[in-house]
């Protein structure tokens, strides 16, 4: 950088932080295959949405790439067998999330044989309807890899839905530590770019713009190689600035549309699919093979051995370390990356498809300095991707004024956690955050939950008075009409009089 | 590895802590403090010693009695350098009970008493020296020529403890005035700038060899620290290039109109606590408005009342006294300048979806 650069902050994003990314040497070493897990543990949940419903039975074999558990709803994604074997349970195991809380998943013992259930292979995806593609990679379980887990048929339905113009294809990979989606792009490029044609071929998308960070030169050189023929496919190199594989971020440094804070990104004409998504797209259509494995990064100063293991889904962390091998007992062991990551409670829970790495972090790399106060140097402000004021809105939470949060833009917080990183103080702003979020939800639906009785009641005291109403204007009606009848009786009698005044003796 | 810790991410951290700013801080002021220990000998650096120490112990002692343990936060650095920057805006021969009034004064009832690091509105090191100008102005301004710690004339190391220990006057010492105050003196007996200047000015030279604190003195070497600081990424340019062009605008304006009344606009950017107050005293983080925009308000608002202060004011200098009042207008700024936050407007209605769908 050059002295104006440094001083004045010209050129690249301003917002952000560039935190050292640890990523060679992982990145650099071979993409290893796992050798089969003799058990593995597929969750349900493991997409945004409704959890998958099993459709197997315990005891029942399954083959590779069956299926197990079906999408339920209109938000989910079904489950698929990742190696032929018995299906040994269908309970709670360890979720991979902080809490350790149990979560319902498929255990299946593996026979080692790998069979493959037989698919059918469409001949030519692009002869197919875009309605019918968008099928096909529903059925094969598909979900964002990025991290997102978000179904990613309904991504594409969505994408055709709204006249989605670019597919951005979300090559980032921001965290540090992390580089599978370098790997896939380094060793399987031309598989990345026809996922992205047919992702495009789904929503009806007229280019795609490949974003990848410059830290990743051979990932750059292989895609342009692969993107070559494709004129409507272009791959552009972004500045290494977390977090610039976050939608929003990447969206506005590739196409300069903003994505207002109340919509999509599909609102706005884009949407963006991570490069291993392309790459789980272009096996289930061309392969017929669902989503049951993917590239893990596993790295860490406790690791022996770092680098990318291909793993087939439901794989314990457990077995993933033990692969890799292990220096030191972990100091603290994550899923995903150090800025936005998950501690795990222990290695004893499976990855899950939106797993891109497990972090076996030593005692150096994860000093935790006590927090000191803030003395408002205002690098939060700087570094928050968003402009938001993170020390305003963590003095509000910290003197329990949520409102006040909220009005600072607390719900445009996207946790990316640069505030927390850069504060000199170490206050943990994202924990603040991520408090008052849950806070504010929960007040939230109680506030539902009261308006809602509180329609409830009232309807029922309209209902009452109703019917209250109605019973008297029916008593009055009856009245009415009993005296109406009287009236005519009498009428009638005063008419006759003469009759019977002549027949009365 | 401790299976029961949940921590939240993120779990990296940047290799930064408030001490670390605190030393670089200090550290790119010490060229300009030996220079000035160069030029005023060992009295200053007597006073700088008390100086400092009165705002330690201060500070020691208010952490302690709010029932905390004292050298953790004697080490984050933040007492030293109010001290420091008490220290280098004081007449370099002051008597030793004017740098402990004020070092005393700035961590205990300019910083701790609000709360302590991070809660005080105004800076304590200006709120310091205000105070004693005011309570005691005859000291406050009583300025020397330069006399370099190695001229045969310059006390040594015992003569300069009488100086500042026992008052002694050292009649060796010229005594002088400051270029800010020699000349609003000229001007208040009819004496325009043209003459006064010409006849009898004290020392104009850029080496900063004249007159002054010790902060005044080296402002050449005041900025080279402040640059160092921005290239450190530890302070941004909005605050001093705003300051320093807030004074340096009106000066040149006022100074083409009547050369004979306004000082040009060198001096006056080299003079008093100008180089000084905007890369240290303005920027301080505590009491400074934490945006771009806010900042650049608040700059620019510290050099123009400095220089209206200078220019119109009862005092000679008033970079101390513009700095306090923009300190009391920060909360104002940071509630009304805040950035735009991403997909909002300035006001924070969601953008509209059809104009950026309509970029490309």
């Amino acid at each position: 950088m050059g002295l104006m650069e440094t001083i004045f902050g010209w050129g690249g994003p301003r917002w952000g932080v560039h935190p050292d990314d640890h990523k060679r040497p992982a990145a650099d070493a071979p993409l290893r295959v796992l050798p089969l897990p003799a058990k593995l543990y597929l969750p349900l949940q493991q997409h945004v949405g409704g959890a998958a419903r099993p459709i197997v039975l315990v005891g029942q074999q399954v083959l590779k790439g069956q299926l197990i558990a079906e999408a339920q709803g209109r938000i989910s994604a079904p489950i698929h067998a990742p190696t032929s074997g018995t299906v040994a349970a269908i309970g709670e195991v360890t979720a991979p999330h902080p809490s350790g809380l149990p979560f319902n998943a498929i255990t299946i013992a593996s026979d080692g044989d790998d069979r493959a259930a037989d698919a059918e292979v469409a001949a030519d995806p692009f002869a197919l309807s875009p309605a019918a593609l968008t099928e096909l990679v529903a059925a094969a379980g598909v979900v964002g890899l990025g991290g997102a887990t978000f179904p990613s048929s309904v991504k594409l339905a969505l994408g055709k839905r709204c006249d989605v113009t670019t597919l951005i294809v979300n090559g980032g990979e921001c965290e540090p530590y992390l580089s599978c989606d370098d790997r896939i792009m380094r060793d399987h490029a031309a598989d990345v770019v026809d996922g992205v044609r047919l992702m495009m071929h789904c929503m009806g998308a007229r280019e795609a713009l490949v974003g990848i960070e410059t830290n990743k030169p051979e990932a750059i050189a292989a895609m342009q190689k692969a993107a070559a023929p494709f004129a409507e496919i272009k791959v552009r190199p972004v500045p290494s600035r977390y977090p610039m594989g976050s939608d929003r971020q990447l969206i506005q440094t590739l196409t300069g549309k903003e994505v207002p804070s109340d919509c999509r990104a599909a609102d706005v004409g884009v949407i963006v699919n991570n490069v291993n998504t392309a790459n789980a797209v272009h096996r289930a259509v061309r392969l017929g093979e669902p989503l049951i494995r993917r590239i893990v990064t596993v790295n860490g100063g406790a690791v022996w051995q770092p680098g990318n293991i291909l793993a087939p889904v439901g794989t314990l962390v457990s077995d993933l370390l033990a692969f890799a091998g292990l220096k030191s007992e972990p100091a603290r062991l994550l899923m995903g990356g150090p800025m936005m990551g998950a501690v795990l409670p222990h290695s004893l829970v499976p990855i899950v498809k939106g797993t891109a790495g497990i972090l076996a972090l030593s005692d150096e790399e994860i000093a935790t300095p006590a927090a000191s106060p803030c003395i408002r140097c205002g690098n939060c402000t700087r570094a928050c991707p968003i402009g938001l004021l993170p020390l305003e809105m963590a003095a509000n939470v910290r003197a329990d004024n949520l409102a006040g949060a909220a009005a600072l833009g607390l719900s445009d917080c996207i946790s990316c956690g640069c505030c927390a990183y850069i504060c000199p103080s170490h206050i943990p702003l994202v924990q603040y955050f991520t408090h008052a979020k849950g806070e504010l939800w929960a007040q939230e639906r109680t506030k539902l939950r009261l308006e809602a009785s509180k329609r409830l009641a009232a309807a029922r005291a309209e209902r009452q008075q109703r019917e209250a109403r109605e019973k008297a204007a029916a008593a009055a009606r009856r009245k009415a009409e009993r005296a109406a009848q009287k009236a005519a009786a009498a009428a009638a009698q005063s008419e006759a009089t003469p009759i019977p005044t002549e027949s009365t003796p | 590895m401790n299976g029961t810790l949940i921590t939240a991410a993120p779990h990296a951290l940047a290799a930064n802590s408030v001490s670390r700013i605190m030393l670089t801080v200090a550290a790119t002021l010490v060229p300009a403090t030996f220079y000035g220990f160069w030029l005023y000998g060992w009295p200053a650096i007597d006073l700088w010693c008390v100086t400092v120490a009165a705002a330690l112990l201060g500070e020691g002692v208010c952490v302690k009695l709010a029932g905390r343990r004292a050298v953790p936060e004697l080490l984050d650095g933040s007492a030293l350098l109010t001290g420091w920057l008490l220290a280098l805006s004081l007449p370099p021969w002051a008597p030793w009970w004017i740098g402990v009034m004020g070092g005393l004064f700035a961590t205990v009832l300019a910083k701790q008493v609000f709360g302590g690091l991070g809660q005080n509105l105004f800076n304590p090191a200006m709120v310091a020296r205000v105070f004693l100008l005011i309570s005691f102005p005859v000291q406050m301004t009583l300025w020397i020529a330069p006399l370099p710690i190695t001229a045969a004339a310059a006390p040594g190391f015992v003569a300069g403890l009488h100086v500042v220990l026992g008052g002694v006057p050292q009649l060796d010492a010229v005594s002088s005035a400051t270029v800010l105050g020699f000349a609003k003196t000229e001007l208040s007996r009819g004496i325009d700038l043209a003459h006064s200047l010409a006849a009898a000015a004290p020392g104009t030279s850029m080496s900063g060899a004249r007159a002054g604190s010790l902060g005044e003195t080296a402002s050449l070497l005041i900025a080279a620290g402040g640059i160092v600081m921005l290239l450190a990424g530890i302070i941004t340019w909005h605050i001093p290039v705003a300051m320093l062009a807030g004074i340096a605008i009106p000066a040149a304006i006022a100074h083409a109109a009547d050369p004979t009344r306004y000082l040009d606009v060198a001096t006056h950017l080299l003079s008093g606590g100008a180089m000084l107050g905007a890369f240290f005293i303005a920027t301080d983080y505590v009491t400074s408005p934490n945006t771009k925009v806010g900042q650049l308000a608040f700059g620019a608002g510290c050099g123009f009342l400095s220089y209206v202060i200078r220019t119109w004011g009862g005092y000679p200098e008033g970079v101390a006294f513009a700095v306090l009042l923009m300190n009391a207008l920060t909360p104002v700024i940071d509630r009304y300048v805040r950035p735009r936050i991403l997909g909002r407007d300035r006001r924070g209605a969601p953008l509209d979806p059809a104009i950026e769908r309509a970029k490309s």
